[in-house]
């Protein structure tokens, strides 16, 4: 089978370009709040989202994929003619990248996710057949995409206010802040850790008890915490700038945590983005080589490890301009509002990613900003982008759908 | 499709804020120099402190401009733009104050009566110390933002409002004084000098209260 080749090379070249474009801009606004609020140099942000999206893309990005892969079209309809599920997934890939294009060629605020899933939606409905989509679990993901940004808006919102009631408040900031980021910072490893062991170890071939996790979560979190504790206990107040702002040195241990909290949020990147690019390919590759749709092989781990390298790829080669820009423009975000920020969302996003639903992070990021906002924490929102981004929520999932169906005619024309 | 973070957020108006006050404080601090020339009748000096002062004035007028263009109605915010916009217009109406005052006495080339200069010195200064006392209460708007304008530093901006409030009781009382003791020398001037006198007083003494509303304002925004 010649063609196989064809295929499978193919998808790779789509594939790796998306995971190329997930990194060259998505990346951006996970990292961009720790440059901003100057938790981190470009060059700390690009070593750390390195890092953590390709460990995030590894380790837990496997249910999320499996979800793109055959989570979404009914594979039983298409037993007889397994092609189709090739030129659908190619399809798909070109449609959302090609969407992915115009809109950041327009400026229009698109999610990766709704793009892709909106594609698979669209070539499956159309060009299969209505039945082909499995519709409980679309709504299911469409359900989340309304939830995420609510539920991290409210996680944010419940931080930030713990912030602002137990250190901002206080008589005295700095020492309340070092007695209370430690645990903060705790939070963030455990709720991280404990979501990776419980649903992404196990592809890597780690299986371990229940109670085996948490103690394994529990102790690197501790771990995590304890090395935290050291950054902060080694930050001396600065009088002179603290005279001109009273929380100067308060904002410099969030920062520690900070450092924390972008590594979160860049590996629950990776562990729910990657899916977007290497989904359809992990499609391709398994019926291409096996010929059977549905054959319930695993996802291979190499698979995993190229649209990780992609995106990091993606973001060495361009995303650093973009995160260098966002991050100017976001300086509202303080270390103390930002990891409220990235806190709530990695936490929302590692859990859907635990779950295999794929959720777009920079809406769920969006949602947890104006959930600091809510608490009174951000100067100024403008509800106007907001109300933008929700229409483009809207006009995004036809247009991937369009695109897909287009490109689907064309690929069962063209293609052997 | 990057922006989608960034655009969220709008222009902080907090930080302009400050800097507004900061230089309607300036602007109003010139007066001090410049009552000091004019009341030793050094014309030539007093014109650099007018100049200034315009300068100054000019300024604050323009970043006062651009703070109103960069708050459209569609913002967020934790207070309500309304008192924001408000807070600006009384620090702007300070300085506004002061070119006033300084372009009548420059204008008329105003000879302030030797009985009452040393009174009228120390009146001045008070509304300077008004407006001080203003941008230093202002300039905890970003550490009240933080705060969410609860807490410790509520308390202290409280604390720095009613020092403001008696501040400006004492102009209050100096202003009376003042006129008082004018009142007792003004047959031995011309008709129209000491009116225009009590006018510069007046004024002068509207610099105080614009302070203390800018006060009020801050006031209203940690009550919300």
């Amino acid at each position: 089978m010649e063609a196989q080749y064809i295929y499978i090379g193919l998808a790779a070249v789509f594939g790796i370009f998306m995971a190329w474009g997930i990194g060259a801009n998505d990346v951006a606004n996970a990292m961009a709040t720790s440059v901003g609020s100057k938790a981190l140099t470009i060059k700390q942000a690009i070593l750390v989202a390195a890092v953590f999206e390709f460990l995030g893309a590894v380790l837990a990005g496997g249910a999320v994929t499996s979800t793109i892969r055959k989570g979404i079209v009914d594979s039983d309809l298409l037993a007889n003619t397994p092609e189709l599920l090739i030129y659908g997934m190619l399809a798909s890939l070109l449609a959302a990248a090609t969407w992915l294009l115009i809109a950041s060629r327009n400026g229009w605020p698109v999610s990766t996710t709704h793009s892709i899933v909106g594609a698979i939606v669209g070539f499956a409905a159309v060009g299969i057949g209505i039945d082909a989509v499995q519709w409980s679990q679309v709504a299911t993901i469409v359900m989340s995409w309304v939830v995420s940004p609510l539920t991290a808006g409210f996680i944010a919102f419940l931080i930030y206010l713990s912030v602002q009631r137990l250190i901002l408040s206080h008589e005295d900031p700095l020492a309340q802040a070092k007695r209370y980021v430690p645990v903060y910072i705790f939070f963030a490893g455990f709720t991280i850790t404990l979501v990776t062991i419980l649903k992404g170890l196990s592809h890597v071939g780690l299986d371990l008890s229940l109670s085996a996790s948490y103690a394994l979560a529990i102790g690197i979190a501790v771990l995590i915490a304890l090395v935290g504790t050291f950054a902060i206990q080694r930050i001396k107040p600065d009088p002179k700038a603290e005279k001109k702002q009273h929380f100067h040195t308060v904002e410099r241990v969030f920062a520690v945590l900070m450092v924390v909290t972008a590594c979160s949020m860049a590996f629950a990147h990776g562990s729910n983005d990657v899916a977007n690019a290497i989904g359809p390919l992990a499609a391709v590759i398994s019926v291409a080589q096996s010929g059977i749709v549905g054959a319930r092989s695993a996802l291979p781990i190499w698979v995993l490890v190229i649209g990780g390298a992609g995106i990091v790829v993606g973001l060495a080669t361009f995303g650093v301009h973009v995160i260098a820009t966002v991050g100017e423009k976001i300086t509202q975000l303080t270390p103390s509002r930002g990891f409220a920020a990235e806190l709530a969302a990695a936490t929302t996003i590692v859990i859907a990613s635990g779950t295999g639903i794929p959720i777009s992070t920079t809406h769920t990021l969006v949602g947890a900003v104006l959930g600091v906002g809510l608490a009174r924490g951000i100067e100024a929102i403008d509800l106007r982008v907001v109300g933008r981004i929700f229409v483009s929520w809207v006009v995004t999932i036809p247009a991937g759908a369009i695109l897909s169906i287009v490109f689907f005619f064309i690929f069962k024309t063209v293609l052997p | 499709m990057a922006n989608m973070l960034a655009n969220i957020f709008g222009t902080s108006p907090v930080l302009p804020l400050e800097k507004h006050v900061h230089i309607a404080y300036k602007c109003v601090r010139e007066l001090d120099e410049f009552f000091a020339a004019a009341i030793t009748g050094d014309w030539e000096k007093a014109s650099r402190f007018r100049d200034q002062i315009i300068k100054y004035e000019h300024e604050a007028d323009e970043l006062k401009k651009e703070i109103r263009l960069h708050l459209p109605k569609s913002l967020f915010m934790p207070v309500p733009r309304e008192d924001l916009l408000e807070l600006l217009l009384v620090q702007d109406k300070m300085a506004n104050r002061a070119k006033d005052v300084s372009g009548i006495v420059f204008g008329r080339r105003m000879k302030i009566p030797d009985e009452i200069a040393e009174e009228f010195q120390e009146f001045v200064r008070r509304n300077v110390d008004a407006a001080k006392q203003a941008r230093k209460s202002v300039r905890e708007l970003d550490e009240l933002f933080t705060s969410g304008f609860r807490g410790a530093e509520a308390a202290l901006v409280e604390g720095l409002l009613e020092e403001l409030d008696q501040i400006e009781t004492d102009t209050d009382d100096r202003q009376a004084a003042l006129r008082w003791s004018l009142f007792g020398v003004e047959k031995d001037h011309g008709p129209v000098d000491v009116m225009f006198l009590y006018q510069v007083i007046e004024l002068t003494g509207e610099i105080a209260d614009m302070a203390e509303r800018v006060g009020r304002r801050l006031e209203l925004l940690l009550s919300h």
